[in-house]
């Protein structure tokens, strides 16, 4: 442990195999990582196993972690690419994370203009909203997911999404708007039915 | 979305991710704030589309590392003598 600043990693420990430098890096991020996988492939077993790679893989090629980036981008790459590869063994086509971006923008045209905002948070957070909520990530592309998920809920700056997922930061910025217009369409769809019924 | 400011809306769209995540200049956000306040169109999407965001940051708040999948990260790591958190 960095005995000035306990959170920080000593990269020199971790090169070293020392296992207090290993435990606190699982301590710091086994947490985000378990929450990427499993918002990524959206089932507890499969996130479980993703948790286990990225940390043996991580561990196993240390002495290749350059120290450019933080660990926790290191970590958050190796998840990404095993959750596509668990995906790939899933269905026959995952959008790759540097695949080119269609030019077709209609995805980001609101075509639903909906206030749903009002609705009781019980309503937003309810059972069959998780639900829908959990559908609507899902049915992202795999790029537009990991990039949404990166940088909406683990709160990355673009750049830092940028290097986890390999891509531009203009690639990051299209991809974001367009998983979070389509998310927005998704939960318009859905929490205004529950608006309609509140309504009538 | 249509209104009498249709072209303006389109330009909404296009800076809308940039002015949410606060990346804008003032003059810019100045404007698009003076437009927001005049298109309730405009008004539902950024307001939704914040809602969307904060619906999905609270959800992933609520993600916690179950402590038996905690257990076996570490046991599988050999660092059983590790695990601090239940």
């Amino acid at each position: 442990m960095n005995k000035e600043n306990p959170t920080q990693i000593d990269l020199e420990a971790l090169k070293r195999k020392d296992k207090t430098a290993f435990a606190q890096v699982l301590d710091q991020n086994s947490e985000k990582i378990y929450r990427l996988a499993l918002k990524m492939v959206g089932n507890v077993q499969d996130a479980e196993d993703i948790l286990q790679e990225t940390f043996i893989k991580a561990f196993n090629n240390i002495h290749k972690f350059e120290g450019r980036s933080k660990v926790s981008t290191w970590l958050y790459r190796i998840a990404v690419n095993e959750s596509l590869m668990v995906l790939r063994k899933r269905k026959d086509h995952v959008t790759e994370i540097d695949a080119e971006i269609e030019k077709d923008d209609g995805d980001v045209i609101p075509r639903q203009i909906i206030d749903w905002c009002c609705l009781p948070e019980k309503e937003l957070m309810s059972s069959e909203a998780r639900i829908h909520i959990k559908k609507a990530i899902n049915h992202l592309s795999e790029a537009n997911r990991a990039t949404f998920l990166l940088r909406d809920v683990e709160g990355l700056s673009t750049r830092e999404t940028a290097e986890t997922l390999d891509i531009s930061e203009s690639a990051v910025k299209v991809r974001l708007m367009r998983a979070r217009m389509q998310l927005r369409e998704a939960l318009t769809g859905f929490y205004s039915e529950r608006l309609t019924r509140e309504n009538a | 979305m249509t209104h009498e400011h249709k072209f303006y809306c389109k330009d909404m769209v296009k800076n809308l991710n940039a002015y949410i995540d606060g990346e804008l200049d003032n003059a810019l956000c100045g404007e698009i704030e003076e437009h927001i306040n005049s298109c309730s169109n405009c008004q539902v999407v950024v307001n939704t589309l914040k809602k969307t965001i904060q619906i999905y940051q609270s959800d992933g708040r609520e993600t916690k590392l179950p402590p038996e999948v905690r257990k076996r990260l570490y046991a599988s790591l050999d660092l059983d003598d590790y695990v601090t958190k239940d």
